[in-house]
């Protein structure tokens, strides 16, 4: 069990049973679409910016326990931030998986830590990714439909 | 209890059973992490014996030259090894002459030789080209791109929800309008068999000419192109033990020699003057510039080594396998099988409840079970069955009943994961 505890951590699973801001957001002003064509993930990410601040998130879409808990624990994360805490936010994830948490890591990625054992699983990186290049996508107002290729 | 019984079976030795071949491929030999590797991934390409992995190296230590092009002894050589080869696949097909076989990078530039050379040539807006749900993207865009370019229509042979094709509706699909049939002979998805005689008859009787996708046929059966009376068959060395890089286009001789070249370039040509190029003779006219000739030679090595076995055995051992391993997977609380067709090879493509297939794949890899997880380049399958993916293990030759255990022992670890 406890090689892949690493990567299936109790909080993966948890988000991945029961995921949080599940849906789409009807009053949203910011949303975008990523697919992983690797595996046919899909996620719809739809957002309500005010005054600089994510008011609202939410996530729709199907897809593998890393996928789905990735992007249930990035909305909770972002609700309250600010689209630039979003931007650091997304650098930091970023460096977290595909470096791992053996390094330094960014202290407000909080919860987000669980997914340091990502980086080990080359091909599972795309999975937990696909989320926050979407989020990023919808917040820089890209029209460019997100794919991981 | 089940498996303890299963498991004990295994070790008894069946006539039938072939897995004691496992021990000719060095790969299989290893540990992945930490435990002994059991490779179900063969539909996407299969391991390599030792005779071939020797012949390839041999080619580079002693004979490595290029083909059709020089007068020194290493030349000659080489050109032999190529050439032997070659008649090694037509005795393999049962083709005619060697003149129908054609060496091209793997089933998917066969594919493409035959829509481009034929297709480009041939199709006029009106015509049709059949193909069916099941293919392998391989065996769908070509023939889109060539009907896009020529204003053809493709047409869809529906499958029904064992995966099977639906025959009333091929039947009605059929017309004088239709021109090809591109058919796979095994889903590499869903590992149905289609039944090639009667599919070939029909389509042979309005007319069209007919293509195999045999990429998932010639590693599991013996195949004899000339009763089959396929116009064209397309398959890929490294399904069948050989090397990565070479594949087959068989073409009935007038077939082929009706069509134009697929590249231009050294090899394919007669004579070349800035006026007029004329081109060489079959099968030469479609092997534009140095082909590879190791991959060649190797896959004629791999099919030495299949022939010893004998196809028609490792036909049987399959057989026997996928039968256990069908049992045993369908035993598995909250497993679905994908392909429930009535003939099946090769392969069993699953589903796990509440578990999405990537997480399967990752868990029983931690196990030492590779498996394949993903649409496996059928998303038209994957849409029919309203699933995102699945996860597909895949038999070989060397397969045994202890990696179909192995395989439902790990996915016994991805439930106590997923609860
Ligand atoms: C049914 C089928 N057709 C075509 C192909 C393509 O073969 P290759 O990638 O070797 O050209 C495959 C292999 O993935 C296959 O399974």
């Amino acid at each position: 069990m406890s090689e892949f505890r690493e990567l299936y951590q109790e909080v993966i699973l948890d988000h991945n049973r029961n995921p949080r801001n599940f849906g789409v957001l009807e009053d949203a002003n910011r949303f975008a679409d990523g697919t992983n064509p690797l595996c046919g993930d899909k996620v719809k990410i739809t957002l309500r910016v005010e005054d600089g601040k994510i008011a609202a998130v939410r996530f729709d879409g199907m897809g593998c326990a890393i996928s789905t808990a990735s992007a249930s624990v990035m909305t909770e994360t972002l609700l309250g931030k600010s689209e630039e805490d979003a931007q650091k936010l997304f650098e930091s994830f970023h460096d977290l998986i595909t470096h791992g948490s053996a390094g330094e890591v960014d202290k407000s990625l909080g919860k987000l830590k669980v997914f340091g054992g990502v980086s080990e699983y080359p091909t599972r990186i795309k999975c937990a990714i696909l989320c926050w290049h979407t989020m990023k996508a919808a917040l820089d107002g890209s029209q460019e439909p997100v794919t991981t290729e | 209890m089940h498996i303890q019984t299963a498991k004990a079976a295994s070790n008894g030795a069946d006539s039938w059973d072939l897995s004691r071949y496992a021990a000719d491929f060095p790969i299989l030999a290893q540990q992945v992490r930490g435990k002994p590797l059991v490779y179900l991934d063969n539909a996407a390409t299969t391991q390599k014996p030792a005779a071939v992995i020797r012949t390839v190296s041999e080619f580079y230590e002693q004979h490595n030259s290029n083909v059709h092009r020089g007068v020194h002894l290493l030349s000659q050589r080489a050109t032999q090894l190529y050439e032997d080869s070659r008649e090694k696949v037509r005795a393999f097909l049962n083709a005619a002459s060697t003149k129908e076989i054609v060496f091209t990078r793997g089933t998917t530039e066969a594919i493409n030789l035959v829509a481009s050379a034929w297709g480009r040539e041939t199709l006029k807006p009106g015509d049709e080209v059949l193909i069916s749900w099941m293919e392998h993207h391989s065996n769908i865009v070509p023939w889109q791109m060539v009907c896009q370019q020529t204003g053809a229509t493709l047409k869809v042979i529906p499958i029904n929800d064992a995966g099977e094709l639906d025959l009333k509706a091929f039947e009605s699909l059929l017309s004088t309008r239709t021109k090809m049939l591109a058919i796979t002979a095994v889903s590499n998805a869903l590992g149905t068999v289609n039944p090639l005689p009667t599919l070939i008859e029909k389509a042979h009787g309005v007319g069209a000419l007919v293509l195999v996708d045999g990429a998932q046929l010639i590693p599991h059966a013996a195949v004899d192109v000339q009763a089959l009376d396929c116009d064209f068959l397309a398959f890929s060395s490294h399904k069948l033990y050989g090397p990565t890089g070479v594949g087959v286009l068989y073409g009935k001789e007038a077939g082929l020699h009706a069509m134009a070249p697929y590249q231009g370039g050294g090899d394919m040509i007669r004579t070349v003057s800035f006026e007029r190029t004329t081109y060489a003779a079959l099968p030469n006219k479609f092997e534009a510039g140095t082909p590879n000739i190791a991959g060649a030679i190797g896959l004629g090595a791999a099919i030495d080594y299949v022939s010893g076995i004998g196809m028609n055995a490792i036909a049987q051992h399959e057989a026997a396998i996928l039968e256990y391993g069908t049992a045993q997977l369908l035993a598995v609380p909250g497993l679905r099988m994908i392909g429930t067709a009535k003939r099946k090879a090769g392969v069993l493509s699953f589903v796990l409840e509440g578990v999405h297939p990537h997480d399967i794949g990752t868990i029983v890899d931690m196990h030492g079970v590779a498996i394949r997880t993903g649409h496996h380049c059928a998303q038209p399958v994957m849409d029919r069955f309203r699933i995102p993916a699945t996860a597909r293990a895949s038999l070989a030759l060397y397969s045994s009943r202890a990696d179909i255990d192995a395989l439902v022992r790990a996915l016994s670890k991805v439930k106590e994961v997923f609860g």
